[in-house]
């Protein structure tokens, strides 16, 4: 074990001396329990700072121009918008009740909102600080995803079991496509011709024709010597080129590597306990994940596929967001 | 007559017309509930003093669920209740039958819900039993249109001495009360004791003498009751309460003379739901039925709640509302269902039990969570507890 640290931590090394001359950026956690944010300043890989963002921090997401952190406190059924820089508090959103997660049009407003409690999707004007619309979906609405060209946002809702498609602006559903048990997470990839919605107890990620509104093909997970109950997938990042999808599986403590063209799972990487969000850098060289019950981040190597750090951070971490360039 | 019919409590929509289906050619799955009420005594706290409507939330709040999700399908959710005492109890199933639900959840004793089964064995009838904790119904008296959605009494007591086994609590004070359901429970207990390697080292039974369960001042009494009741055991390392029928156990913690944990009906209780849990998204399902029922769920809401879900999930997925073809795939391979414990649950087809964790919980938080690491199983770690295939002289499937 400790011959692996020792390892991983002069990789970590090498991979930086070598690879990035790259921008430092920032990385943003929001710890669930700790009511607070962890501040990773990517080159270093050090914790910079931590700041204060109201109760129960969950989802986590930052302006396009890097200047204003969105972040939901569904304990007190806003969203704070914060300085990413000075931490200050700017001002809150309006964003219904128990609010979880959100993602941000394409252009950088609105803002999508899944609320939980009232089985609705809360669409914000960020510049107007007012509510454009509530969308009516399935029982507890909570993964968010946008299709590339901004025409269609892609809701889950947990216990309908569905990804339904919002027409953007109609407001409209559009179609539903019935995934398995409690999808957690949807994400396009960025030609828009894909679509990937995890679904935590189901156990499987479902690749979404989002032309057709038709499940091309379900992933399911492996790993010998995990019971199959643990293989809970959650996050999913795709590269930008569309080859590769990263898929954080929960209690199986893994990032699953996948094929974005074959579908095939090529690795299993180890990193904390309880893996559910994951963010790249703008560059593409680092993925970051959030391990809820070891209270750390793991920094994956994208390239080499290694996780090169393991970071502690707040009381369990649960969203990352790397600011712009 | 004492039969209540309140006839189609079904949910009315209002909102957005969803995309894609028209009003005209909605399938409407009719769902009856029917409790089989007997004569209880009261509980020992008043805080456990049975709220009305008890169960049939829970019931309620999952046809709202499955209303949410079929505005998306096209499917029409009806839930239609029943109250009904062991004499009149077959009327009103008839009555919910020729009312349009061929699909019934039973909230009955195991003797009344064998009495259910038998007298619709020949008609396309399905029963889920969402009360019953009878283990007789998982290993010999095998009900072929009956789903076990219920943990029994044998899954409750392996959730929690799979615990015990972990914490190394390994002599074991037993001490039960004299009602029938009293034994069944200690029965439970000691064949989990034995399957998990605990060791009974002492045995007594409490007897009820009957009288009222509360009065003024009672605890002093019981202050001098409880010790003397618990004195003289052998060293043991926790005391295991079967009391079922709520007389002694809640009085046990703080008043054994060895200074000991109490489990099982009281202290550290291993059970279906509970109102503090919050893990797995489980707080959405808490605060939609306080707002529903404006009281906080108790276990049989939850197992109410679990059998219209089970049937929504599989009405959603064959789009049928027919009971065979739903029965059928919830029995299959396809079925899965989240249920806020962090897993999916499916079914046993041999025994038609659930599969699916116990809670281990004190009056206020959750413990733990069973089946606990450390006790695998070629199939599912749900199989741990309860009885598993061989144990069973069911085989439906077979």
């Amino acid at each position: 074990m400790r011959l692996q640290q020792i390892a991983s931590a002069l990789l970590a090394l090498g991979v930086m001396a070598t690879a990035t001359q790259a921008w430092a950026y920032r990385v943003y956690v929001s710890n669930e329990k700790g009511n607070d944010i962890t501040v990773i300043d990517s080159e270093t890989l050090e914790v910079i700072d931590t700041f204060k963002a109201g109760q129960r921090p969950r989802g986590i997401g930052i302006s396009k121009d890097g200047k204003e952190l969105y972040v939901c406190a569904s304990d007190d059924d806003i969203v704070n918008v914060f300085d990413p820089i000075t931490y200050k508090r700017l001002h809150t959103l309006p964003s219904g009740p128990d609010p979880e997660l959100f993602t941000l049009h394409p252009s950088g407003n609105p803002l999508y909102i899944a609320n939980e409690d009232d089985n609705i999707v809360t669409v914000v004007d960020v510049k107007k600080r007012s509510v454009l619309a509530e969308v009516p979906v399935g029982v507890e609405p909570e993964g968010m995803g946008v299709s590339p060209d901004g025409k269609i946002v892609v809701n889950t809702s947990e216990t309908t079991n569905m990804a339904h498609f919002i027409n953007t602006e109609t407001f409209e559903i559009e179609t539903n496509v019935l995934v398995d048990q409690r999808p957690r997470f949807a994400q396009f990839t960025d030609d828009g011709k894909l679509l990937y919605v995890s679904s935590e107890i189901g156990g499987t990620v479902s690749v979404i024709d989002p032309a057709a509104g038709e499940i091309i093909k379900k992933i399911e997970f492996e790993v010998r010597g995990i019971v199959p109950e643990a293989m809970q997938p959650v996050g999913v990042r795709v590269t930008k080129d569309g080859k590769k999808v990263f898929v954080a599986l929960g209690p199986a403590n893994r990032v699953a590597v996948v094929n974005g063209e074959t579908f095939e799972v090529e690795k299993y990487l180890l990193v904390g306990q309880r893996v559910w969000q994951l963010a790249f850098t703008p560059d593409e060289k680092l993925l970051f994940t959030t391990n809820g019950n070891s209270n750390d981040v793991s920094v994956i190597d994208v390239e080499s596929l290694k996780v090169i750090k393991t970071i502690a951070v707040g009381e369990q971490p649960w969203g990352v967001v790397v600011a712009p360039e | 007559m004492r039969v209540w019919l309140l006839v189609c409590f079904s949910i009315l929509w209002i909102g957005s017309t969803p995309a894609r289906v028209n009003a005209s050619d909605k399938q409407v799955i009719s769902v009856g509930i029917l409790k089989v009420e007997r004569e209880t005594p009261l509980p020992i706290s008043r805080l456990d003093l049975p709220p009305e409507n008890l169960g049939f939330q829970g019931a309620r709040l999952a046809t709202e669920e499955n209303q949410t999700t079929g505005r998306f399908t096209g499917q029409d959710y009806q839930l239609n209740e029943a109250t009904a005492s062991p004499e009149e109890a077959l009327d009103a199933l008839d009555t919910l039958i020729e009312g349009g639900s061929n699909i019934i959840v039973a909230m009955a004793t195991g003797d009344d819900l064998i009495a259910l089964s038998k007298h619709v064995s020949d008609r396309n009838v399905l029963l889920l039993n969402a009360q019953a904790e009878d283990d007789s119904l998982r290993t010999d008296i095998c009900l072929p249109n009956v789903l076990h959605v219920a943990p029994s009494r044998a899954l409750k007591a392996d959730g929690l001495t799979q615990f015990l086994a972990v914490k190394k609590w390994r002599k074991a004070f037993l001490i039960s009360g004299s009602h029938d359901g009293d034994k069944l429970w200690a029965d439970a207990l000691h064949r989990s004791a034995n399957k998990f390697g605990l060791k009974i080292v002492e045995e007594r039974t409490f007897e009820d003498t009957g009288g009222a369960r509360r009065s003024d001042t009672g605890h002093v009494q019981v202050q001098k009751q409880m010790p003397i009741f618990t004195q003289r055991a052998p060293d043991y390392d926790v005391l295991l309460a079967a009391d079922e029928s709520d007389v002694f156990a809640a009085y046990l913690p703080y008043h054994t003379t060895d200074p000991r944990p109490v489990a099982g009906s009281a202290g550290l209780r291993p059970i279906g739901w509970h109102p503090a849990n919050e893990a797995w998204g489980a707080t959405q399902f808490q605060r939609r039925f306080e707002k529903l029922a404006s009281r906080r769920v108790r276990s049989l809401d939850y197992q109410a709640w679990l059998a219209v879900r089970a049937i929504g999930e599989a009405a959603t997925r064959v789009k049928s509302s027919e009971a065979a073809p739903l029965k059928e795939y919830i029995l299959g391979p396809d079925f899965e269902l989240g249920v806020f414990k962090g897993t999916k649950v499916t079914f046993r087809p041999w025994n038609h039990q659930l599969r699916q964790p116990v809670l281990l919980a004190n009056d206020r938080v959750i413990v733990s969570v069973s089946p606990q690491d450390g006790f695998p199983h070629r199939v599912s770690l749900m199989d741990t507890l309860g009885f598993d295939q061989q144990e069973s002289t069911c085989a439906f499937n077979k």
